[in-house]
């Protein structure tokens, strides 16, 4: 039975890639927070805090992208067995949730002056807000299964499901917000975008999907070495 | 009737319960599973019952009915009843007859003489009597492979002397027993003995 | 009798003879009907605005609260072991003791809300919206509440991650729920539409559950 067949080999590869994937993350942050906060104009209605959505745009993606990887990652494991899969799904749950959070957090700041309150139920925060459950959800069904190899089918049926369930939450918000308030004026996406704000974000977004990638892979590297200490704590106990 | 089990290996909790594992049981033919509490002995039964998954290895049963699987050609009777306390005797016995297609209750109540109880509530038994509940589903449907855990645990004599006497029919008629337990049954069978493969411990890299 | 047939009036016998069915979840219903006016204040207008509101979600919870015993008593039994020994797959058990308890507690709370509805002063004109919609969404209610009860089986706490993970799964149907049962009437095209839509997530959750909850009880039986 080759449980752990594979681990070694993958934990040389991202001792080998990570310090270049930090370095890449952080000239990525650089550029692209100098372009946020200093080459970006300002906007005509926000003034300064349009730059806020530099920060939370690219961090409401990653929280996406970060479900999808954990729901693309359960069904390999469910389909081919893949104990790496397990441990992929599991380590970028925390990752995902910590990116959800930043973007309900910045979404609230930069709302505020518009609004005049820390929070409104839009549609889109409202999604967020219902993603934010969906990895405590996650998380929790981990914590909750002792057996790590009944945790790992369990959660990859979470994860899946509610990944079925996340167009069907967007769909059902997005018709809520539709019927209890008339077409807002100021979207939260902001005015059209137009290129001297494309630019800064999309940089961004590339910065955040490093930073994802990178912790995504030390925090795979944690689980892989949490669980190699659990197996020796295991044959410790059996040579007793 | 054969039952095949080749190399079958079973992980649980991180842990390796067994490897390697294999054996075959002829028609008529009793299996004792000896061996100490954590050896896989039940785990092996739940495997071989269809309950559970192996991580490895193949089980068949040979010369069965080909169009059932062998879940369905099985009787398994673990450590817990499968029986509702508010449900009567009779009640419990008729809900897996119908469940698992068939079902004798008549032949099922006396076969631990329980007749006398059937109209009573599961809560008001004893624990022998529900064991007594749970052994009856032996004699309520008839399937050709029976896996028992444990069986004899909380049985008075004269229920062992029945149970015995049922499994004797059983074998004589061809069916297959695989029974864990520690008991003297006064029955001819093969022994297993699980826990002391020189396989026992981590999964090696 | 067939096999699901048995599953089906066994669950049936076993909560008129134990209660914790209808009884204990249409208990747990008032209260919250109560806990409301006594929040909010007892201003009869306002009740009356937010009464289809709040039967939903008192709905939603009430089938939440009995969600832990579909499988529970089962598993901890062993009933459910010798129930994968029979003739029906893993995913038609599921699908009968889903229906076990929409026939069980969800029907009947979802019968008896909008009446209940009448102590928050709910408009009787939106009686029967809310009957129409509260019909079919708890079936799907109950399919969901299998789903999440075969996920949480046998787990410490289990209530409580139940709730969790229910909830983002309940949202849909509450949403589209409340849009069908409104009673404005500029909304009546998408009060209909509302219903379809509620109707085919009736229909999704049919299908999700019997799989993915029979997937999670094979994993619990491990």
């Amino acid at each position: 039975m080759q449980q752990f067949a594979n681990p070694r080999r993958f934990l040389k590869l991202i001792d080998a890639v990570e310090p270049w994937a930090w370095a890449f993350t952080v000239i990525l942050l650089a550029v692209g927070l100098y372009l946020s906060l200093v080459v970006a104009p300002q906007d005509y209605q926000q003034g300064e805090t349009v730059r806020i959505m530099f920060v939370h745009v690219p961090a409401a993606w990653m929280a996406l992208l970060a479900y999808l990887d954990m729901a693309l990652a359960s069904a390999v494991a469910i389909i081919f067995r893949h104990p790496l899969a397990d441990i992929a799904a599991k380590a970028a749950a925390p990752i995902g949730a910590c990116f959800t959070f930043l973007a309900l957090a910045t979404g609230s700041l930069w709302g505020k002056p518009m609004w005049g309150t820390w929070w409104v139920w839009d549609a889109r925060l409202t999604s967020m807000f219902v993603l934010f459950l969906l990895y405590l959800g996650y998380i929790a069904i981990w914590h909750a299964i002792d057996d790590p190899g009944r945790a790992a089918r369990i959660a990859a049926i979470v994860a899946l499901v509610g990944c079925i369930n996340l167009p069907i939450i967007k769909f059902s918000v997005d018709w809520w917000n539709t019927l209890h308030q008339p077409a807002s004026v100021f979207r939260i996406g902001g005015p059209t975008l137009h290129p001297a704000i494309l630019a800064p974000l999309l940089v961004m977004g590339a910065a955040y999907l490093a930073l994802f990638v990178t912790l995504h892979l030390t925090a795979i590297r944690a689980e892989i070495m949490a669980r190699r200490l659990r197996q020796m704590e295991l044959a410790r106990a059996d040579e007793v | 009737m054969e039952l095949q089990i080749t190399d079958l290996g079973c992980i649980r909790g991180g842990r390796l319960v067994f490897a390697g594992l294999s054996l075959r049981a002829d028609g008529g033919s009793l299996t004792l599973l000896r061996g100490p509490n954590g050896a896989g002995k039940t785990s092996l039964l739940r495997l071989i019952a269809g309950v559970a998954e192996p991580d490895h290895g193949r089980i068949a049963l040979h010369g069965g009915n080909a169009a059932l699987t062998l879940s369905q050609q099985c009787h398994f009777v673990g450590d817990r009843d499968a029986a509702k306390l508010h449900l009567t005797v009779a009640e419990n016995l008729r809900f897996w007859g119908d469940f698992l297609d068939g079902g004798d209750l008549d032949r099922a109540l006396d076969s631990f003489g329980l007749k006398a109880l059937a109209g009573l509530q599961a809560a008001v038994l004893s624990t022998g009597q529900r064991r007594r509940l749970a052994l009856s589903r032996l004699a309520l449907v008839a399937r050709p492979l029976w896996l028992l855990d444990e069986p004899t645990v909380g049985l008075d004599a004269q229920s062992r002397q029945r149970l015995v006497a049922l499994m004797s029919a059983h074998l004589a008629s061809g069916g297959i027993i695989l029974a864990a337990t520690h008991v003297e049954l006064g029955l001819a069978g093969i022994e297993l003995s699980l826990g002391e493969a020189p396989t026992r411990g981590i999964a090696a890299q | 009798m067939t096999a699901l047939a048995a599953v089906i009036t066994r669950d049936l016998r076993l909560a008129l003879r134990q209660g914790g069915g209808a009884g204990i979840a249409l208990g747990f219903f008032l209260t919250v009907l109560v806990l409301i006016p006594l929040g909010i204040g007892p201003d009869v207008a306002l009740l009356a605005r937010i009464a289809p509101g709040t039967l939903w979600i008192a709905l939603l919870l009430s089938v939440l609260l009995s969600a832990d015993r579909i499988f529970e008593p089962d598993h901890d039994d062993g009933s459910l072991e010798i129930m994968t020994l029979g003739p029906v797959p893993l995913e038609l058990i599921v699908l009968a003791k889903a229906a076990a308890h929409w026939l069980a507690t969800a029907l009947p709370m979802a019968l008896a809300a909008p009446f209940l509805g009448l102590l928050l002063n709910l408009d009787p004109a939106l009686l029967l919206p809310l009957g129409l919609s509260m019909l079919p969404a708890s079936l799907a209610l109950s399919l969901l509440a299998s789903l999440v009860a075969a996920v949480t089986v046998g787990l410490k706490r289990g209530g409580l991650l139940l709730s969790i993970l229910a909830l983002p799964l309940y949202l849909p149907a509450l949403i589209f729920g409340v849009a069908a049962s409104a009673g404005d009437d500029t909304l009546s095209a998408s009060r209909s539409a509302a219903l379809l839509i509620l109707l085919a997530l009736v229909l999704l959750a049919l299908v999700i559950a019997p799989f993915a909850g029979a997937a999670a009880l094979r994993a619990h039986l491990r």
